[in-house]
């Protein structure tokens, strides 16, 4: 059996969710690090940016985040689609939360959710920046941007929500990818479960007092 | 407990063969002991039916005391009903109260089609066990204890997982009708023990690539099966399910697999 077969069983499938899932909770960790400069003042999260947005080593892992992720959505996407297609008739009473959290059950919900929040998101920052450096006239100060996006309260809002759905898809996420790679033993299945609910809460908490933080005028 | 008697509704599924579609019927019961099993409040409502010249309801059963895994009913939207770790033979009526409604379903899953009524086509587990959920060569009689040194740890853990009785309660309560739990329970308890060890890569190989020829869904780690097992299988199965794929798939030991 060759390579290509054994990442294309429904293990194999899980494992290359798993894989590109935890490198992309590793790009959260980097992500959240350099967007919460912002509490040091507009010069340290500039010179932040500037080396995210302009050091070839990370530009190169960026093509990498984007394959990855799309990689993940495609692949989450299909599996979702493909299980729901493994019971043509439907339980007239369903276990529902009896049996399992709604959250490890709506995994491909969650996940269409960030997508939906991450084009809004892209739109507004990376992508316009990108842009800016490409054809226009360089980089743009992405703190002044944020500083104008995050007055409007709609925007706010969707960041919001989207913090919402990212923190429920990484509690299921974190301890879902351990599990397919193996990792939760007898020993450690509470501690990565734990690690799990505690690195969502952080991370998303951290990410959503960024908006909060403009948008009140705690940072200027 | 006191003893007390019952008069429940029924609503359980009827299907002629897996090519009809089913539907509900509903029925009614009378002066249930809540002493009784579930089947034998079935063998009651059957008998009545019988009586009065109809068909009675086709449900699987066998050894009635919780080990053979025939009796899957999906009993108000659970595997086996309400109570934890037992089978619908060892689920009791006292359960349930005087006047409730009780709906009853087969397992639902495309991979085990329904045979009539409440039983189930079950023998995509028997292709996956000949995928590869056994040992090839002879190893003999039972030996003398500790005959052969088995850590105790993996003893243990090999015994829980030949619990598994192979009744389906896994997929039926997988919301992607996932059979990794079942594979899972197979693959641990033979993996775990000498004389299983040395056809284990090509084992969790095969017994994967059976498993999805089947239609069975792929695990997404939510965790139902193992809520609903009346034999109490772990997801711990599952992590050594994949400990064991990846093994197999780094050390080359697949190649002859499939």
């Amino acid at each position: 059996m060759s390579w290509k077969q054994a990442f294309s069983s429904s293990v194999g499938k899980k494992i290359q969710m798993s894989l590109t899932g935890i490198f992309l909770i590793l790009f959260l960790i980097v992500h959240c690090y350099i967007n919460a400069q912002i509490w040091f003042g507009e010069d340290a999260f500039l010179t932040a940016a500037h080396f995210m947005g302009t050091n070839v080593i990370i530009r190169t892992i960026e093509i990498g985040l984007f394959a990855f992720l799309i990689l993940h959505i495609v692949q989450g996407l299909s599996l979702w689609a493909k299980n729901s297609k493994r019971r043509n008739t439907r339980y007239a009473v369903k276990a529902g939360s009896q049996t399992s959290p709604w959250y490890r059950r709506s995994m491909g919900l969650l996940g269409t959710l960030i997508l939906l929040f991450l084009i809004i998101h892209l739109s507004k920052f990376w992508g316009p920046n990108r842009f800016a450096q490409t054809f226009g006239s360089g980089e743009l100060n992405l703190y002044e941007l944020m500083k104008e996006e995050f007055q409007n309260m709609v925007i706010v809002v969707i960041y919001l929500l989207g913090c919402i759905a990212l923190a429920w898809h990484l509690v299921h996420g974190v301890y879902s990818s351990m599990q397919t790679l193996g990792l939760t033993t007898h020993r450690y299945k509470t501690m990565i479960k734990n690690v799990g609910v505690a690195f969502s809460i952080i991370v998303t908490v951290i990410f959503a007092l960024m908006p909060i933080s403009f948008y009140m005028h705690w940072v200027n | 407990m006191e003893h007390y008697h019952m008069n429940l509704t029924l609503k359980v599924w009827k299907q002629k063969n897996k090519n009809e579609k089913g539907r509900f019927e509903t029925y009614q019961v009378k002066n249930i002991s809540s002493e009784m099993s579930f089947l034998e409040m079935f063998d009651v409502l059957n008998e009545q039916l019988v009586a009065e010249n109809k068909e009675p309801i086709a449900f699987d059963h066998d050894c009635r005391e919780g080990i053979c895994g025939m009796c899957s009913m999906y009993i108000n939207g659970r595997a086996h009903g309400p109570w934890h770790h037992t089978t619908t033979c060892q689920l009791h009526m006292r359960e349930y109260k005087d006047g409730d409604t009780i709906v009853v379903e087969p397992w639902r899953a495309n991979s085990f089609p329904v045979i009539k009524d409440l039983v189930v086509d079950r023998q995509a587990f028997d292709r996956i066990i000949q995928a590869g959920g056994y040992v090839s060569v002879n190893t003999g009689n039972a030996v003398d204890a500790n005959a052969i040194p088995i850590e105790k740890h993996d003893a243990d853990e090999s015994f829980a997982s030949a619990a598994c009785i192979g009744c389906g309660a896994c997929v039926a309560a997988c919301p992607n009708a996932s059979a990794m739990l079942f594979v899972s329970a197979k693959v641990s308890h033979l993996s775990l023990l000498p004389q299983g060890d040395p056809e284990r890569k090509t084992r969790v190989m095969n017994m994967i690539h059976q498993m999805d020829k089947e239609g069975f869904g792929s695990c997404t780690n939510i965790g139902a099966c193992e809520a609903e097992c009346p034999k109490g299988i772990s997801l711990e199965n599952i992590a050594r399910l994949n400990r064991e794929y990846l093994g197999a798939m780094f050390e080359g030991g697949s190649q002859n697999a499939i």
